[in-house]
């Protein structure tokens, strides 16, 4: 059997299509170059920003207010945060975000102001979409890339990857800069929007010679109506949660602020009580989150009226922080030729330990796509494509390489009961690390093939496992490196020592390793 | 999970075909898409955005399939529901059904006592 292949040339290739790769798509064509989108599902729909409704970090430029803003922000970050980086997304989003009006529909508040900031999610990404299409950008859609390709002398030459409909079959993108937006790893939780999220750009840059930091800061769970995905928060800054018998639970406010979910839930159900909601809030919701009314509808749950019963829901790295560690001010990798933007990214810079969501994310994807998108640029304007340039993939697990035979979905299911049981992730210590560890060690070695695999579903599959796997190996790893409770980090086992701020590198694929490197210091 | 693909709306434009980030579906050649990989479906509800006939349901169980009956789910009056209520396409100039989103940060200071 022989596998179709279709080639393509580009200045740049965004590998991702969600918020911070369509941003970085949209600036590099407008800046005149070639650019290709590669997504693994559709642009337009795909990535945990479509189905939420992101708010962006927006302080305009009066007196004062932003060097307030970065200060309290830089408070909150426990000394892992980054002035410049932070001044600088607040100018980029502030600048850059109202342009999207070209293709989004703004409506007034009952002010007649537009709030630039606040879009909902269906919309803004498919406005996304068309201006990045308006633009000039080629998007591949249902293309999930499978590995970057390099140049002899180490630097990024593009990808590999798969198509997933049409005629199907492999595609290869060379490219003079590559710019991967693939999102953090959910590790294939019900969250919403989020299953595409499984950590390939993570595994792809390790394996090009990136640095991971702050893949401790990976235990962040949130409250849905049980078993479903609607993990949009607003509606539950009314709540009152019960046990079965009817009690009203404690609620403390901290980072870890469904931690007490998390133990009753492992006591027995858990229900919510949103009788505290305003009328007029109750009765706008249909047009501020209409997915989260539509969910209580089809389950029959009058949520304003009825206790209803909750769960919890594993976001990992997504309203986590920790990815790949920025190693400039241009968002690149600290390898040649690669860029990181969005949640593939460490946010450290811009969140410290605590999670970024709510504001900050969204800002950061939207400028670390524009600022690499640029960066990309002239890269290319000095170096050009070096499309003739022989490159070879990067690749390893999940790919060609031969390993094991175990069952994927017992794989998947190990992966996920370490990395998705609120109680591991919320109350970590040194016996419970180590244990996970070992079980994902021999995960990783029995991980199978794509040698079987025949369609190119059964291969991005086996390489999304991969991946999964090889990101709970480096937040287990990452959590062990780090003694003490720090932002979203809590060792239940830790003894209080006053250290000094440092963030947990870690990298390596067949053989993982971490480093401790003091805060403003360079790995 | 999607459940439903309502043939008796279907007109086969495939647009959810496109649509969904999952690629849950496959076109059929004369007929509606199969829901031809239902468990890979993530439960975002985008493809009722996209159909414009209203012909999909999508039941808020993540985690088991929760057949559907399509008569009893024509008679609720919940297709369509997300696209309505989102002002899309027909509905996109009711007043009624403008995007409030922008709500969202006064919402949650409200609920800080702020
Ligand atoms: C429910 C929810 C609400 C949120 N609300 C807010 C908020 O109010 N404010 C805020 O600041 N942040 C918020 N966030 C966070 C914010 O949505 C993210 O920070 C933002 O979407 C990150 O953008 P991204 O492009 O990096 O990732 P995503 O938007 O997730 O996009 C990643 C894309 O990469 C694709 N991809 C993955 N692997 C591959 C591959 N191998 N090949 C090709 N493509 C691939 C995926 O399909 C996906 O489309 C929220 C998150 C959630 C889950
Ligand atoms: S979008 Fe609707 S009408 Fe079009 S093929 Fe899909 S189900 Fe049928
Ligand atoms: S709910 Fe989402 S994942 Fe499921 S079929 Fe519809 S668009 Fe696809």
């Amino acid at each position: 059997m022989t596998t179709r292949l279709v080639h393509h040339d580009a200045d740049v290739l965004v590998i991702g299509g969600g918020l911070a790769g369509c941003w970085a798509a949209i600036t590099a064509a407008q800046g005149g170059a070639r650019v290709i989108v590669a997504e693994k599902g559709r642009c337009g729909t795909s990535g945990v920003a479509a189905a939420a409704g992101p708010g962006h970090w927006w302080v305009p430029p009066e007196a004062g207010r932003r060097e307030d803003a970065i200060a309290r922000r830089m408070a909150a970050a426990q000394g892992l945060g980054d002035a410049p980086w932070m001044a600088r997304i607040i100018d980029r989003t502030f600048r850059t975000l109202p342009g999207i009006a070209s293709h989004y529909r703004y409506v007034p508040d009952d002010e007649g102001r537009i709030r630039h900031h606040a879009l909902r999610g269906p919309e803004y990404l498919r406005a996304l979409r068309e201006k990045a299409l308006a633009a000039g950008a080629i998007v591949l859609d249902h293309s999930p890339a499978l590995e970057l390709l390099r140049h002899a002398d180490g630097s990024i030459a593009g990808a590999r990857g798969v198509s997933r409909q049409g005629a199907g079959g492999d595609w290869v993108v060379r490219a003079g800069a590559t710019i991967l937006a693939t999102g953090g790893c959910g590790f294939r939780s019900h969250l919403l929007g989020g299953a595409n999220n499984t950590g390939d750009g993570l595994l792809m840059a390790v394996e090009a010679g990136a640095v991971l930091s702050g893949m401790e800061f990976s235990a962040f769970f949130t409250v849905v109506p049980a078993g479903t995905t609607m993990a949009r928060t607003m509606i539950y800054s009314f709540a009152r949660y019960y046990d079965g018998q009817g009690r009203l639970l404690d609620r403390p406010q901290g980072p870890h602020d469904t931690a007490f979910l998390a133990e009753a839930l492992a006591r027995g159900p858990v229900f919510c009580d949103l009788s505290a909601t305003p009328e007029d809030v109750r009765r706008q919701l249909p047009q501020i989150s209409p997915n989260v009314t539509l969910t209580f509808r089809r389950l029959g749950i009058d949520p304003f009226q009825d206790r209803f019963p909750v769960s919890l829901v594993g976001e990992g790295t997504i309203r986590g922080v920790g990815g790949v560690r920025v190693a400039d001010a241009d968002a690149g990798a600290g390898v040649e030729g690669l860029f990181v933007v969005g949640d593939v990214a460490s946010r450290e810079p811009v969140t410290g330990a605590i999670s970024g969501g709510g504001a900050v994310n969204a800002a950061w994807a939207l400028s670390s796509g524009c600022i690499a998108a640029e960066a990309a640029l002239a890269r290319v304007r000095r170096q050009g494509r070096r499309a003739d340039t022989p490159a070879e993939g990067t690749g390893g697990a999940g790919l060609a390489q031969t390993r094991g035979t175990a069952d994927a979905a017992e794989i998947e299911r190990m992966v996920q009961a370490e990395m998705l049981s609120p109680m591991k992730q919320y109350f970590r210590t040194e016996a419970t690390l180590s244990a996970a560890r070992d079980r994902l060690d021999s995960g990783w070695s029995a991980l199978p093939h794509a040698g079987l695999a025949g369609t190119p579903h059964a291969r991005a599959r086996r390489r999304e496992l991969a991946a999964l796997t090889a990101t709970a190996r480096w937040s287990t790893a990452s959590a062990l490196a780090r003694h003490d409770s720090l932002g979203l980090h809590r060792r239940a086992d830790a003894i209080a020592a006053a250290t000094l701020p440092a963030h947990i590198i870690a990298g390596g694929v067949e053989t993982i390793w971490t480093e401790i490197v003091p805060a403003g210091e360079q790995a | 999970m999607i459940e439903l693909v309502l043939a008796a709306r279907c007109t086969g434009c495939n647009d959810c075909v496109a649509a969904c980030p999952r690629d849950v579906f496959d076109p059929a050649p004369d007929g509606p898409p199969r829901i031809a990989r239902q468990a890979d479906c993530q439960t975002c509800f985008l493809c009722e955005l996209y159909c414009r006939e209203d012909a999909l349901y999508v039941h808020p169980d993540a985690g088991r399939a929760q057949p559907q009956d399509a008569a009893a789910i024509e008679a609720s009056g919940l297709l369509g529901e997300y696209r309505r209520a989102s002002g899309w396409d027909e509905w996109a100039e009711d007043e009624a059904l403008r995007n409030q989103h922008w709500r969202m940060e006064d919402v949650f200071r409200r609920a800080r006592g702020a």
